[in-house]
């Protein structure tokens, strides 16, 4: 029987498995966390005394129902979690657990990895305190924990009000909700996000509610500064109307939507393609998710789409997994399944705009801000490098002379603002930047344990 | 001096046993199920120095993407803190200790 993988058990990756289980397949699911869910349905250890179904809110329901779904398959998978996949050659995984190398061989792989934020950095953003909106997500559902006492919520993502609602009904005072894009352009992005009007609906509840709570939710921002001597203090900002505004507070969570996590698919070898309207390069995919024979990609880890994208599309792929294997597909249920995808991931494609990467702002950032946190390497840095005679005008080669996207995350926090740094450099866009390549291990390892791979 | 004041702050409670572990020679009271940095963060310590330039740091994605977070164990390993749960007797340091040898 050919050996299928998936990795990701989110709900692309449980979605998926599901179907091929109802053939009376048997994938191998691999997953990089302690539980099934992936970030956005993660389930909390059963001793926290969390009520994950007022936390979920409107989505507790399908949280509930992901959970249950993956408790039947169980038996019927060959579930591995606290595996960490680091290198994928040819048609073998290398993978850690317990700190011990290992390798598995497949025949077809479907990659589910997930998404993180995306981040624009800002004089202090270093600091103790500031964290990534998904984490200040994690902190709540994984650890029962709050960011901090007072926390102000930074970037341009319709997260900023979810988390912010989160926050508030556990406790946290919210110093301020705070979003780079103008109200105007949200407005105009309205017409396309009417195609998904249920989102819609909450999330114009979600700003509602701050609203009422009196929570300051300001659209059109500049961010200055987060402010601390040792960590953070303040959020210092210029509003829509140009007045200069210091939030004080002891966390920042920091976010401009999500982005794909593309280094194994990468190293899968799928091909990429940019992508305008995300400013992001994205592995090319057919309408099922095939990006090579053999090689599947569903989820946020291919088109950010969310969570109801993310289990049609992974269950699309099984589709796609099965026609491939012979087994026949089902057209009525791939139809169906096709379009939802479609239409969720184009709703996702008007959020871009309602909630856009400020690329603008980015460009014009002074020379002293950090660009890379692993290795403390400034703006200025890249930018002097590039100016040179000969200078490099490509992010691999601007990576090869000043390190930065070269740390310990592989450019996963500072790739998307290099990208706009070497862009507006020479004067193209962000396709003319280029693509920061994913290279292996994806996550830093022990040579010791790369080394002892059987 | 009055006590460091904690990044984070517990609003649900955990009802697994208790692990104590020492962070730089200080007790760090925490409960089974703790990641090593929640453990961290809401006792208030530091949780390490940037390698570059010393300046504080402590986590940022909580999610094992941003590599921010490494603490040392007393054994020479790289631990990432909000990814690894705590264990009662864990013996961890901001820094590499001098026996360590260089890991990679």
């Amino acid at each position: 029987m050919a050996e299928i993988v998936i990795i990701g058990a989110g709900p692309a990756g449980i979605a998926a498995a599901e179907m091929l289980c109802a053939k009376g397949l048997k994938p191998i699911l691999i997953d990089e966390g302690a539980r099934a869910g992936g970030q956005g349905y993660r389930r909390p250890a059963s001793d926290l005394a969390l009520d994950m179904n007022r936390l979920m809110g409107s989505e507790a329901e399908k949280y509930t129902a992901l959970h249950r779904r993956f408790e039947t398959l169980l038996p019927r998978l060959d579930y591995r979690p606290q595996t960490l996949v680091w290198a994928i050659d040819g048609s073998t995984l290398h993978l850690l657990r317990d700190g011990q190398a290992e390798t598995q061989p497949f025949d077809r792989l479907l990659i589910a990895s997930g998404a993180m934020d995306r981040i624009a950095p800002l004089p202090g953003w270093t600091l103790p305190g500031v964290f990534t909106l998904g984490g200040a997500q994690v902190a709540l559902k994984d650890q029962g924990c709050l960011i901090g006492n007072r926390v102000a919520f930074l970037g341009s993502s319709p997260l900023l009000t979810l988390a912010a609602k989160q926050y508030r009904e556990m406790g946290a005072e919210i110093a301020v909700i705070a979003d780079t894009t103008p109200f105007s352009a949200k407005i105009a992005a309205l017409p396309g996000l009417l195609r998904a009007p249920r989102t819609l609906v909450r999330g114009l509840w979600y700003m509602g509610a701050a609203l009422r709570a009196g929570i300051p939710l300001l659209h059109g921002v500049m961010p200055i500064a987060i402010e601390g001597e040792s960590r953070v203090e303040a959020l210092v900002l210029r509003d829509a109307q140009g007045r200069e505004r210091r939030f004080a507070c002891d966390a920042v969570a920091l976010g401009y939507g999500l982005k794909p996590e593309t280094q194994l698919a990468d190293l899968a070898g799928a091909s990429f393609a940019y992508d305008p309207d995300f400013r992001l390069f994205l592995p090319a995919i057919d309408s099922m998710g095939r990006a090579r024979p053999g090689l599947y990609l569903a989820g946020d880890g291919v088109r950010i789409g969310g969570a109801d994208a993310a289990e049609a599309s992974g269950a699309l792929a099984a589709q796609a997994i099965l026609a491939d294997l012979g087994h026949g597909q089902d057209i009525a249920v791939t139809r169906t399944l096709a379009r939802d995808v479609g239409r969720l991931r184009d709703f996702q494609r008007g959020l871009a705009r309602a909630f856009a990467w400020p690329k603008a702002q980015i460009a014009a950032l002074p020379d002293s801000v950090t660009l890379c946190r692993c290795e403390k390497i400034t703006i200025g840095e890249v930018r002097a490098a590039m100016a040179k005679d000969l200078g490099p005008v490509e992010v691999n080669r601007v990576k090869a002379m000043t390190r930065c996207g070269m740390g310990r995350c592989q450019g996963r926090v500072c790739g998307p603002a290099l990208q706009e740094i070497v862009a507006a450099e020479i004067g193209g866009d962000g396709a003319a930047a280029g693509r920061l390549r994913g290279q292996a291990p994806v996550k830093p390892i022990a040579l010791a344990a790369a080394g002892s791979t059987a | 001096m009055e006590p460091p004041r904690a990044q984070f702050r517990r609003v649900a409670a955990r009802t697994g046993r208790p692990a104590t572990l020492r962070f730089d020679g200080a007790t760090i009271h925490a409960t089974a199920g703790d990641s090593v940095l929640a453990a961290l963060l809401e006792s208030g310590v530091l949780v390490r120095r940037l390698e570059f330039g010393g300046e504080p740091r402590a986590g940022f994605c909580l999610m094992g993407a941003c590599q921010d977070c490494w603490v040392w164990s007393a054994e020479g390993g790289r631990i990432r803190a909000c990814t690894t749960p705590v264990a009662d007797g864990m013996e961890l340091f901001a820094e590499p200790q001098p026996q360590a040898p260089g890991h990679g």
